[in-house]
This record gives C-alpha cells, sequence and structure tokens, in this order.
C-alpha cells in the first residue's frame, strides 16, 4: 500500500538514523558486507565475471542513489552519464590510450563536465519537467552516438578496445580475475569518497533541500548550487562504472546508453532501497542474480518478472530490501527495550 | 519543390492527429489527478492488437473493427484504474513512474507471449488506399482519411468539455479537485471516467495508426516520449494545447526524418528538452 504520508520512497527512510548528525564511523555489518565480494571471489571461480559486473553495476546503481535518494532528483537519464564515461574509456583505448587508471579519471572528468552542464537543465522545474529533461537529455545523446557511427560504432558498438595490463603487470584475462580484482578496488575506493561525501555537512544539507527544499534557503543553503553539484558527483561516479564495463568486457555497446539500462537502474535502487547508499548495491546484486537465472529461462519472462517487481515494490515494499530490515531491526529493537 | 514540402506537412499533420488521439487521454489524466502515466502508449498497443485479431482471425472488416478496441481500451482502462492506478494518486511521481514502467514491462512480455515480437502487418479496406489527386497534389487516402476521424473526435470532445455538465465536472476537477469535491462533484467518478474515455481513445489511435506507426510488441516504449512530449508542451486539462502540440511534433518529426535523415530523432528530444526549459507549464497550461 502506498501510504500518503510517505510522499517519496527517498523520503521514507526518515528514520533517527536519517536526521542524525554527520557520522560516518565504520561499523561491523559494512565491514562484513565489504567482505561478501572476496569471499565470493574465493568460494565461485565460474562467477567472476558476473561478479564483476555485480561490482560495476552496484557503482552505477550508488551514483544514481546520491542523485535520487539523497537530492531527490527523479532521473529517467542516468545511463547517459554511464555511457559517457563507457565511450570516453573505450575511445581513449582504441585510438591508443591503452593504460587504464588514467582512462578512468579522464571517463570521470568527461562525465562530470556532462552531468555539471546538464545539471543546469535538470535542477530548475518541477519533478515532471526533470523526468522528461533527463530523459530527454539521455535519449539525445543515444541518438548521437547511434548516428555518429563513424566514431562510435554506431549499433554494432565500439570493438577493438584493447587495454593494458594494470601498473603493467596484470594483464585482463577469459576468466575475468584481473577484472574482479580491478573493479572491487576501483568501486570500493569510489565508494569511500562517495560515502565520505554523503556523510559530510555537505551531504546533510543535500538531504536537508530533499526534506524540505523551501526551508533550506531560509538557513542560508545555496539550493540549486547544491544540488547541482551532487548531481555532478553522481555523474562522475557513473562515468567510473561506465569506464570500468568498458575496460572490463574490452568493448562498448550502444546499450550502454539506452533507456532501459536507465530504467532498470532505477529498478535496482528501488529493490535494494534509496537513500541507504548499500541499496544501490544489493540491489544491483539480487537484480543481476536474478536477471542471469530468470533470462536464461526465458528472456520474454524476465520482461514480465521484471514489471511485476516494480508493480509490488511500489504497491507493498516501500523501502525496497533494505528499508524493510531496518523497519523489521526497528521493531525488534522496540521490543528489546 | 514546394509540392513536396506540402506532402510532407500533410504527412506530418496526419501523423501529429493520431499521436494527439492517443495523447489527449494521458493530458487528462496528468492534469486532473497529476498521474504521471508512462503505460499510457499500452491502452494504444492493446487497441492496434484488437483490431490487427479480429481482422486476421475474425474477418472483421476495420471501420468495425475500431470501436471494438475503443471500448475494449476504455474496459480495460476502468478496470486498472480501479484496481491498480487509483493506489497511486497520491504516491509521488517516482513511485508513479516506476509503477507505469513496470506496467510498461509487463504489457510488452505479455503482447509477445501472445503475439510474437514481429511487426504485426494491416490490410487497410481497398477504399482507404491509394493516393487522390487535390488541386494538383497526391494525397494518401488513408491520411485524409485519419485527420477526417481526429477532427470530429476533437470537435466532440471540445463540445463535451465546453457544453455538458460532465465536461464542467471535468474542468472543475482540473482546476481545483479539492474545492470541486467540496462542491459536490464526485472527483473519483470523474477521473474513472476519463480515465476510461482517455484509454479508450488511445485504444482506437492505436488501431487507426498500425499503417502508420507500425505495431510490435516495444511499441508502448518507442512512443513513449511521443506522448509525453505531447503533454508536458501542450500543457494539462485542454484540448487545444496538446492539439497543437502534437501537430507540431508530427511536422517536425516528419521534417526531420525527410530532410535530415542523418540527424533522426535528434531533433525531436532537443525541441523537447527546449519546450520544457522555455515553457515548464506547457504551451497552453490550464495550471501554472
Amino acid at each position: 500500500m502506498a501510504t500518503p504520508t510517505a510522499t517519496t520512497v527517498a523520503r521514507s527512510p526518515a528514520s533517527a538514523r536519517d536526521t542524525a548528525l554527520p557520522n560516518d564511523r565504520w561499523n561491523a555489518l559494512e565491514i562484513a558486507f565489504w567482505l561478501l565480494p572476496v569471499a565470493a571471489f574465493v568460494a565461485f571461480p565460474d562467477y567472476r565475471v558476473l561478479g564483476s559486473q555485480v561490482l560495476i553495476t552496484g557503482l552505477f546503481a550508488v551514483s544514481l542513489d546520491l542523485i535520487l535518494g539523497y537530492a531527490g532528483i527523479v532521473s529517467l537519464g542516468h545511463a547517459a552519464f554511464f555511457g559517457v564515461g563507457a565511450y570516453t574509456a573505450g575511445l581513449l583505448a582504441v585510438h591508443g590510450w591503452h593504460e587504464p587508471i588514467s582512462g578512468l579519471f579522464v571517463a570521470a572528468i568527461v562525465a562530470a563536465v556532462a552531468g555539471y552542464v546538464a545539471s543546469f537543465l535538470v535542477v530548475r522545474g518541477s519533478d515532471l519537467t526533470r523526468l522528461m529533461v533527463t530523459l530527454g537529455i539521455g535519449l539525445m545523446l543515444w541518438e548521437v552516438a547511434n548516428k555518429a557511427a563513424s566514431i562510435t560504432g554506431g549499433v554494432d558498438g565500439l570493438s577493438g578496445v584493447t587495454i593494458a595490463p594494470i601498473f603493467g603487470l596484470f594483464r585482463f584475462d577469459i576468466g575475468g580475475r584481473t577484472a574482479f580484482v580491478y573493479a572491487f578496488v576501483v568501486v570500493f575506493l569510489v565508494f569511500l569518497v562517495l560515502r565520505r561525501i554523503v556523510h559530510s555537512p555537505f551531504g546533510l544539507s543535500v538531504r536537508g533541500i530533499r526534506e524540505g527544499g523551501k526551508r533550506m534557503p531560509a538557513i542560508g543553503a545555496p539550493v540549486a548550487k547544491r544540488l547541482r553539484t551532487m548531481f555532478t558527483i553522481g555523474a562522475a561516479a557513473a562515468g567510473i562504472a561506465g569506464a570500468l564495463l568498458a575496460q572490463t568486457t574490452q568493448f562498448v555497446g550502444i546499450d550502454t546508453l539506452g533507456f532501459p539500462r536507465s530504467a532498470e537502474l532505477l529498478v535496482m535502487l528501488v529493490l535494494g532501497g534509496a537513500g541507504r547508499l548499500y541499496g544501490g548495491l544489493v540491489g544491483a546484486a539480487i537484480f543481476i542474480v536474478a536477471q542471469d537465472y530468470l533470462s536464461g529461462l526465458d528472456p520474454v519472462y524476465w520482461e514480465f518478472w521484471l514489471g511485476f517487481f516494480l508493480v509490488v515494490i511500489v504497491l507493498f515494499a516501500h523501502g525496497g530490501i533494505l528499508g524493510g530490515l531496518a523497519a523489521l531491526r526497528a521493531r525488534f529493537a522496540r521490543r528489546a527495550r | 519543390m514546394i509540392g513536396n514540402a506540402i506532402g510532407v506537412l500533410f504527412d506530418g499533420l496526419a501523423y501529429g492527429s493520431l499521436l494527439f488521439i492517443i495523447a489527449v487521454g494521458l493530458s487528462v489524466t496528468l492534469g486532473l489527478m497529476n498521474f504521471v502515466n508512462l503505460a499510457h502508449g499500452a491502452f494504444a498497443m492493446l487497441g492496434g492488437y484488437v483490431c490487427v485479431m479480429l481482422m486476421t482471425r475474425a474477418g472483421v472488416p476495420f471501420l468495425a473493427t475500431l470501436p471494438v478496441a475503443f471500448a475494449a481500451g476504455a474496459l480495460v482502462g476502468v478496470v486498472l484504474e480501479r484496481v491498480l492506478f487509483k493506489r497511486l494518486y497520491r504516491a509521488s511521481p517516482l513511485d508513479q513512474v516506476l509503477f507505469s514502467i513496470g506496467i510498461v514491462f509487463m504489457s510488452i512480455a505479455i503482447a509477445t507471449y501472445f503475439f510474437g515480437a514481429s511487426q504485426q502487418p494491416v490490410a487497410l479496406p481497398s477504399y482507404l488506399r491509394g493516393q487522390v489527386r487535390v488541386a494538383g497534389l497526391d494525397l494518401g487516402v488513408y491520411r485524409l482519411f485519419l485527420i477526417a476521424v481526429v477532427a470530429v473526435l476533437t470537435l466532440a470532445l471540445q463540445y463535451t468539455l465546453d457544453h455538458t455538465r460532465f465536461g464542467s465536472q471535468v474542468r472543475a476537477s482540473v482546476d481545483n479537485p479539492t474545492a470541486a469535491a467540496g462542491l459536490g462533484i464526485n472527483v473519483n467518478r470523474v477521473f474513472a471516467l476519463t480515465f476510461a474515455l482517455g484509454s479508450g481513445l488511445a485504444a482506437l489511435g492505436g488501431g487507426l495508426g498500425i499503417d502508420v506507426l507500425g505495431l510490435d510488441p516495444t511499441f508502448p516504449l518507442k512512443y513513449i516520449v511521443y506522448f509525453l512530449l505531447v503533454v508536458s508542451v501542450g500543457g494539462s486539462g485542454t484540448i487545444k494545447g496538446p492539439l497543437i502540440a502534437a501537430l507540431i511534433l508530427g511536422v517536425f518529426d516528419v521534417a526531420g526524418k525527410y530532410y535530415v535523415p542523418e540527424v533522426g530523432a535528434f531533433v525531436i528530444y532537443a525541441l523537447m528538452v527546449l519546450l520544457l526549459i522555455v515553457f515548464p507549464a506547457g504551451l497552453y497550461g490550464r495550471r501554472a
């Protein structure tokens, strides 16, 4: 049931934890969470390719969480920045720049610039306008990549991406061993930065804007500027995720820019729980494993289940998986007292 | 050259009329309940499949399938509205978007399951095929037919909205739902009826549009932008706004694809972003 009081998904986790002062101390659960990929690397050597997909998509979902869950901007075109990052890294590699880590940085900068420019269009206007503008920007970029086939490869995608070994030592292998470790390290480092940003006074101020956009100017917060900054950070993180995908798969498909990718990303984030940073990672893991299994049965069924889960989450499971777990924990904590 | 331009204009107007008839229902639901329904195209797809199935499997003539498509769309629309959509009127735009995207994905999967992923062929009756010469120009008969149908429907809608009791209830509810409810108007009932009417018109448009827009399971996703564009540019709660927006969009899209095919759909998306920035409330918004 959609409760009338919880006006946004983002607003629903407004618990004591959410309104507390910035506190970025690590707790045991978080540390355990980050040990899971390490365990998966050892335990499931056959699924390392899938594992790096999960990590990369998880980072992508976290980058949307910054914009949607924290800043409260509904975006239907977040894949635009993922695609920009992917094409930047891919094109660099195709044109002779094979070093991966500098490629990541360039991709992040290009995506950030794209995000900064787009943020001026996005921040103004109501929810519906934002939704339409982000959708429009995403579709425009898709069309650009589609029509500029001589540069991007068009619908066939950009192939011939060759990436040099990391630090000149670790070659990308077929089994996805290097790709997994590389993706894990990059995702973890970016996550550290994003976590710090979210827990900083700046992050708190952005959350304040989400909760009451009309009140924040009264305490002197530059609302539009804060939102633009957050949007740019989110775009840069999405660009890094895109670049990681391009480098680890050594290919850039035009679907990196597509609307279905933006829509699926929203699904993952809402499935995991928006506005909690870990929601994106959990949602991406469950989504990709489910997709791998269900679309193995039949791609058509997968699309049906995707839609079905969306409807069910919106109607019955506000806050996603982590939101539900947090509610359970709160209930037990109250009983114990 | 000039005849060519007029031909493009004419095709664009026919295309725009179709977009209008499909999207007008969305404009009212968006204006009335602020409901962002991305699944509106699914009703158009439903209408299309009803027409094709009746024609190919039951041998019903094309014109006779159109009222059935309308009825089917209206019926499914009112059932879904009562069972699902009405739960989300007070939800956030994000919830509405996610929910209706979910419906879109499900409708695509269902259509693929029953009818296959391929384009559905449509055999128009012979009197709607071919071209006629009007004042030295060759005009497609079917496109003339489309424009005529939409003109009649628009006049009927405008009359309903301006001169009937139901129409004034709709206008009152769009302007201020709370006050309208306070005056004894059953806003929920008005909305259910409007939703049914809008879905029915979308289904009718889907049936009429098979020849122009095509019909395959990805239809609701493919044209989502066009419908939203008509609505957001046209403003909500009027007939005139979406009509003008749809006609502009139709002409620009056809002209863009004809004269600058290398740019493709880019023209439309750029136009959309630009118009949204310049007119955030639409060209003829009743509500700012």
